[in-house]
């Protein structure tokens, strides 16, 4: 990345950190969707993106996704699986999100969103001709909130792709709101200055020092905005107004200790020792770790050398030396400690990652001297994405180790599964398979009587509507007759009669009470349907859960042993992942500290020998007033 | 910022101010850029390594969804689901502390709420407070919600509301409310 380029991602970094808004959870008809907000609220992206990747699949699996109630979010669903997925530092799947939503049939406002998203992490990722690509998608009606957004960007792009008059074009257009005036401001600044409008830029820059601010980054912004500019004023050699400017520094902001180191070099580029020694003495007294604190520890000396004060230069050159061979021991523990493997642990300790300003604490904890000098390195983008990719994977490692021994246990309510319901099910089965032949004959039963019924409403048959009394009835009769045959024996003629008679009257009630009959069964059969449905119900439960019990336990060898390869692979590849993340964080640190501690020995010696040059001088001076 | 041969204070500090300056150009420059770090080799390794990191990550998110099936199927199986989910109602100010349930009179779930927590179910997040099984039919849910209002005045109430099993997968979601005629608003999917 080029250095210009540099400044404006941190730049936008912040801005856009400030500008993000989070997808929205109200009116939420998805509780699946309303789960993975939840849970990306809490900065929990891979469980967010667990929870929406699943409900994301099944969407589109379905046949008629309209019906789903994830359509209502789905335009929101889809951007949050890019944003969980940035925010999880997977910039590659991101991006391949938002590519989908941007080919996809979405309205214009939607796709000019989507377009901007990706060109953003284009831009993160220094692929600028993407960036730019991207941002040329952008066509009609950009939703209100971004628009300010997409503007900032583009100019970032051109700044970045050495186009510095379009950026300041584009920049003296936007009209932002509060959380991105101070960094429209500074980077029209910036932009000027690399068009090579230097008056332009130094005015630009010094509205920028003087806008209103209300939150951190604002105030930061703000700061650097007067630390750029003082540095520039002192460049074309207006010390007094470098200094107006660096004094605008606030004295408490991450700016504060090169702005005093600065100030006072304006003071002595001025021939005002006396005023450099201002801002110096502030500085002397601070974190002793600090460049700006080291550079000036040797600075205070050369003022009181150069204001013939030889006696307090030749003792704050003495103190220099002290704090010089102090930092070196430190500097060797450190890169001592992190060869242990001591930084690390460090990096990962609970308490280190509980809040957004963890790495500024991390100098505060107890035992992890490594930490020291390297806060610069660490606010580094590089190193944060190293160190974020180290934490992720140990994060891994834990829920892959977890996932293993929920696969263990998996086995085992398998097996406790199938210990139980193995010795039961037989027994089970054959008392279903009996019941169920019997249910099967009276479902046959009353089949056949409902097409009885159905048959005699068009071809009446009084007869089928007997009971069982006059059906015994009627065939004992039968049987008399039979007996009685056709013989002509008079004992006989008043026998068949009275069979006759019976008969007739048998006959006779079927007929005349058939309507009132018919309308009976078919009631009773009404009622009979609905114990034949109860029946079925329960016999379609009992099925369902005679399967759950075979579900509960079969089949599931293939599908864990498959996972279980899977999990195995995936550790082996986080363990050696880890160890070479792990060795490369390390071997940059101990980089960076050798050269830290080469730079100190470089002062120690400058102190050394200012210590003895002002001894000397100091007693030169005093005999030279004595000789006098 | 280097000053080399800054060895004796003979040295004029018109030599120091060019130092200082030329410090200074290179900050306008390159401020913000840690020296050792940008070695473009170790760039090239770590990109190389991130890319690695990501694919890995991508592969963890598919064993998990594996999983996750896998685990439903076998501890949650659809005939016998339930799952319960609380919200706070749009724009609520409430400071939830605590939420029982009970299922049946049998204790299923009891959650206490961070500050973290709280936050993001005021953004409008849902939370999962319970699955578990229960058989079809009617049971009787009570919910009990403890936290303080606004105003700082405690906040308590229960509620009892009866739900409905059936074959598929039953999903509750409780959105709570300090104020209101409806502090507990059960709705089903």
């Amino acid at each position: 990345m080029r250095a210009p380029h540099r400044i404006i991602a941190i730049a936008l970094g912040l801005a856009l950190g400030l500008a993000a808004r989070p997808a929205t959870g109200s009116d939420l008809r998805d509780l699946f969707f309303g789960e993975a907000l939840y849970r990306a609220f809490q900065g929990q992206y891979f469980d967010a993106l667990q929870r929406l990747d699943t409900e994301l699949a099944q969407y589109h699996r379905l046949d008629e996704p309209e019906l789903d109630t994830l359509h209502y979010h789905i335009n929101n669903a889809e951007f949050s699986v890019g944003d969980f997925e940035l925010n999880y530092r997977m910039h590659q799947r991101a991006g391949r999100a938002i590519k989908a939503v941007l080919e996809g049939a979405v309205d214009e406002a939607v796709r000019n969103e989507a377009a901007f998203r990706l060109a953003r992490i284009h831009f993160q990722k220094d692929q600028l001709d993407d960036a730019q690509n991207a941002l040329g998608r952008i066509h009609g009606a950009v939703p209100a909130q971004i628009r300010d957004d997409v503007e900032f960007l583009r100019a970032n792009i051109d700044m970045a792709t050495g186009r510095p008059g379009d950026a300041v074009k584009v920049l003296q257009q936007v009209h932002s709101d509060e959380s991105l005036t101070g960094f429209v401001a500074y980077n029209l600044g910036m932009a000027l200055f690399q068009d090579g409008r230097a008056r332009e830029a130094i005015e630009q820059l010094d509205k920028a020092g003087q806008l209103p601010a209300a939150d951190g980054a604002g105030l930061a912004i703000r700061d650097k905005s007067n630390l750029v500019l003082g540095s520039m004023l002192f460049e074309s050699g207006d010390f007094e107004r470098a200094k107006q400017s660096l004094d605008r520094v606030r004295l408490e902001g991450p700016f504060s200790n090169q702005a005093l180191l600065r100030a006072g070099w304006a003071g002595a580029s001025a021939q005002q020792y006396d005023r450099a020694l201002v801002p110096w003495n502030i500085l002397v007294e601070r974190e002793p770790t600090d460049g700006a604190v080291q550079e000036a520890m040797l600075a205070v000396p050369h003022a009181y050398a150069s204001l013939n004060l030889h006696g307090r230069a030749a003792i704050t050159y003495g103190r220099a030396l002290e704090l010089f061979s102090k930092q070196i021991e430190r500097v060797d523990a450190s890169i001592g400690s992190i060869r242990e493997g001591h930084f690390l642990k460090a990096l990962i300790r609970e308490e280190s990652r509980q809040d957004e300003t963890w790495v500024i604490r991390l100098r505060s904890l107890p035992d992890a001297p490594e930490t020291y000098y390297l806060m610069e390195l660490m606010a580094s983008h590089d190193f944060q994405t190293a160190l974020h990719n180290y934490l992720d994977l140990e994060d891994l490692q834990s829920r892959l180790m977890a996932w293993k021994t929920s696969l263990d246990a998996f086995d085992d309510i398998i097996q406790l599964r199938g210990q139980n319901y193995e010795p039961l099910l037989p027994e089970v089965d054959a008392q279903f398979r009996e019941l169920d032949s019997r249910m099967r004959l009276r479902r046959e039963q009353r089949k056949h009587l409902s097409e009885r019924l159905q048959a005699i409403l068009t071809a009446p048959r009084p007869d089928y509507l007997a009971t069982a009394e006059e059906r015994i009835a009627g065939e004992r009769i039968a049987l008399i007759e039979k007996q009685l045959g056709d013989s002509d024996n008079p004992e006989s003629l008043p026998l068949r009669q009275r069979a006759a008679h019976l008969r007739g009257a048998i006959t006779w009630r079927l007929e005349t009470e058939y309507q009132e009959r018919l309308t009976a069964a078919h009631v009773h059969l009404n009622e009979l349907n609905a114990q034949v449905d109860a029946l079925t119900r329960q016999y379609d439960a009992f099925v369902k859960t005679r399967q759950a019990a075979a579900h509960s336990y079969v089949g599931y060898d293939v599908q864990i042993s498959r996972l279980r390869e899977r999990v195995g692979e995936a550790l082996q590849r986080v363990d050696m992942l880890m160890a070479r993340q792990g060795h490369m964080i390390e071997t940059v640190a101990i980089n960076q500290l050798e050269a830290r501690r080469g730079r100190l020995v470089a002062q120690q010696t400058e102190a050394r020998f200012g210590v003895a040059d002002s001894y000397d001088r100091a007693a030169r001076a005093q005999s030279g007033a004595e000789g006098r | 910022m280097t000053i080399r041969n800054r060895i004796t204070n003979t040295r004029p500090i018109e030599q120091l101010i060019l130092a200082a300056r030329a410090f200074v150009f290179a900050l306008l420059l390159c401020l913000g850029s840690v020296h050792g770090w940008a070695q473009q080799n170790d760039q090239r390794q770590m990109r190389g390594l991130d890319e690695q990191v990501q694919e890995i990550k991508s592969d963890a998110l598919s064993i998990a969804a594996e999983l996750n099936r896998l685990e439903e199927k076998l501890l949650y199986p659809s005939g016998t689901q339930v799952a319960i989910f609380i919200a706070l109602a749009k724009g609520e100010q409430m400071r939830l502390d605590a939420v029982r349930l009970q299922i049946d009179g049998h204790l299923v779930a009891h959650y206490i709420y961070s500050f973290k927590e709280l936050e993001a179910l005021r953004k409008g997040g849902v939370q999962r407070i319970y699955v578990g099984n229960v058989a079809t039919g009617d049971h009787q849910l009570e919910v009990l919600v403890d936290g303080k209002l606004e105003g700082g005045a405690d906040f308590s109430r229960t509620e009892r509301f009866t739900l409905r099993k059936e074959v598929k997968p039953k999903l509750v979601g409780l959105t709570l409310a300090g104020s209101g005629n409806t502090p507990i608003a059960l709705g089903e999917w």
